[in-house]
């Protein structure tokens, strides 16, 4: 016991270094993925067919398989495989990829949910509109996308919360963030060796940053609770 | 004088025809009901005047200007539909009010928008907004709502929703209001207060043509009665005429088995 309150203060240190790493591919991912989702959601609705189609496959494919293997691939595959690396040297490159990855990611899962969204607003709203002598974009704005928004913060949450978690999976490609500051001290850093209770001790940052994003989500949904 | 005519629709969906050579024509401050059992097309009928669903054939003529006619592509431009729209209000089977407005915004919001597009609009935007929210107060008075404006449509009840629907179409003061099954959906409590409603508006001479199963009420309220079958106007006429002496034995039928329900 006494061991660890003297490893404390270093490995709180560390670990807050590797937290911020997490914090900002968190937000890049929030950043990158709401729009380019609501764009995947364009055209997976389109009207013209092949569109339709090809977007459809690509989120089938991103959906199908884990967030792990698409994170090598985005990192290994231009450099390995076309020769031609695209992310640039140490950490700097590692986030780019592991941002574009998450980005694309987590875009497909939000279109999924953005469709849901849009197609939950009875047509009725629209026709309503129409015969109110409205534009399109006058119904979208003014009428439909409050109520889809709504609509779509309970599992928006459900995701937010689930990729506070994800960024631990760009360990796998050595991206400094908070598990791989916590490995660290395993593998012996700054004095410290074979030491797994701060790779335990990463859950508190989680469990503390995913608390808070529960009741700023929680706060939104109640905040739109005056209509249904 | 002629508000309203209607010559020689047709609409089909794929295979099937919904409307069949429908024609009519309607006297400004008149009512007219529009009766038959479901799927016989009255409320394509309804939705083809409000330019939801375009007629495969036909012509539709509000004031005498043509807004629609089939054989001439120039009166089917997507952007002369908006204004042409503005002709007919529509009040919806399930009401459609927009469930994060209140009933007073319901009631203004295509209004303000519309006023959006007046070129004084920025000079006078107070003026034009206290204007938009006292002929919507007036309205919501008239529906005997003074005292929900400013709820939601979640808490009220069909009836009052239904009630804020119609305010909202005469808000646009369209030359002809729709009504599409207007009590359908109400249990018949409600029912009675929003044919109250409908009635005091007929009284005041507001065109109307009204899509109901209620016959005693289109009996009572109408200038005109037609009943539609298999997408054809049957009969047409006087509503003791075609309540009480119907020519067509399928309009007995109809109006006989309505009678001993």
């Amino acid at each position: 016991m006494d061991l660890i309150l003297e490893q404390f203060p270093i490995v709180v240190r560390a670990l807050n270094v590797g937290f911020m790493q997490t914090l900002k591919l968190f937000f890049a991912t929030l950043i990158g993925a709401v729009p380019l989702g609501l764009i995947i959601t364009f055209g997976s609705m389109s009207r013209f067919k092949p569109l339709s189609y090809f977007t459809k496959i690509i989120v089938w494919i991103v959906r199908g398989t884990p967030l792990m293997i698409q994170l090598l691939i985005f990192y290994y595959f231009p450099g390995l495989v076309l020769g031609t690396p695209i992310w640039g040297s140490g950490e700097a490159g590692r986030f780019l990829a592991a941002a574009v990855a998450f980005i694309f990611n987590y875009a497909c899962y939000f279109s999924e949910i953005y469709r849901g969204g849009i197609q939950s607003v009875p047509v009725g709203q629209e026709e309503a509109g129409l015969v109110l002598g409205m534009t399109k974009s006058q119904i979208f704005f003014k009428v439909k996308l409050l109520q889809m928004i709504k609509r779509i913060i309970p599992p928006m949450s459900n995701e937010i919360i689930t990729l506070v978690k994800d960024t631990s999976l760009a360990r796998i490609i050595a991206l400094q963030e908070i598990i791989w500051a916590g490995q660290a001290f395993l593998k012996g850093s700054q004095g410290i060796a074979g030491a797994i209770w701060p790779l335990f001790f990463t859950g508190v940052y989680y469990l503390i940053f995913s608390g808070i994003l529960t009741v700023l989500l929680g706060r939104l949904e109640r905040k739109l609770d005056y209509f249904r | 004088m002629t508000v309203l005519e209607v010559e020689n629709i047709y609409k089909s969906f794929g295979r099937i025809d919904v409307l069949k050579d429908v024609s009519f024509s309607l006297e400004e401050g008149q009512v007219l009901s529009i009766i038959g059992s479901s799927g016989s097309g009255k409320t394509t009928l309804l939705r083809c005047l409000n330019f939801l669903e375009h007629p495969d054939k036909g012509v539709i003529r509000v004031n005498g200007e043509t807004l629609f006619d089939a054989d001439d592509a120039s009166t089917q431009k997507e952007s002369h539909i908006r204004s042409k729209r503005l002709h007919f209000g529509l009040v919806f089977q399930s009401f459609n009010l927009f469930p994060q407005y209140t009933a007073l915004q319901n009631v203004m919001l295509a209004k303000e928008l519309l006023a959006k597009e007046r070129p004084d609009y920025k000079a006078k935007k107070k003026e034009i907004y206290e204007e938009i929210k006292a002929q919507a107060e007036e309205l919501l008075r008239q529906m005997g709502l003074e005292n929900r404006m400013n709820n939601y449509p979640h808490q009220l009840s069909g009836g009052q929703c239904q009630r804020v629907a119609i305010a909202r179409a005469l808000a646009l003061e369209p030359d002809i209001l729709c009504f599409d099954e207007p009590t359908s959906a109400l249990d018949p409590e409600l029912t009675g207060e929003v044919l109250r409603v409908i009635k005091e508006l007929a009284d005041k001479k507001t065109t109307m043509i009204i899509v109901t199963h209620e016959m005693s009420f289109a009996k009572e309220v109408s200038n005109q009665v037609i009943f539609m079958d298999d997408g054809r106007i049957l009969e047409q006429g006087d509503p003791i005429e075609v309540f009480e002496h119907p020519k067509e034995e399928r309009t007995r039928h109809f109006i006989g088995s309505i009678k001993s329900n």
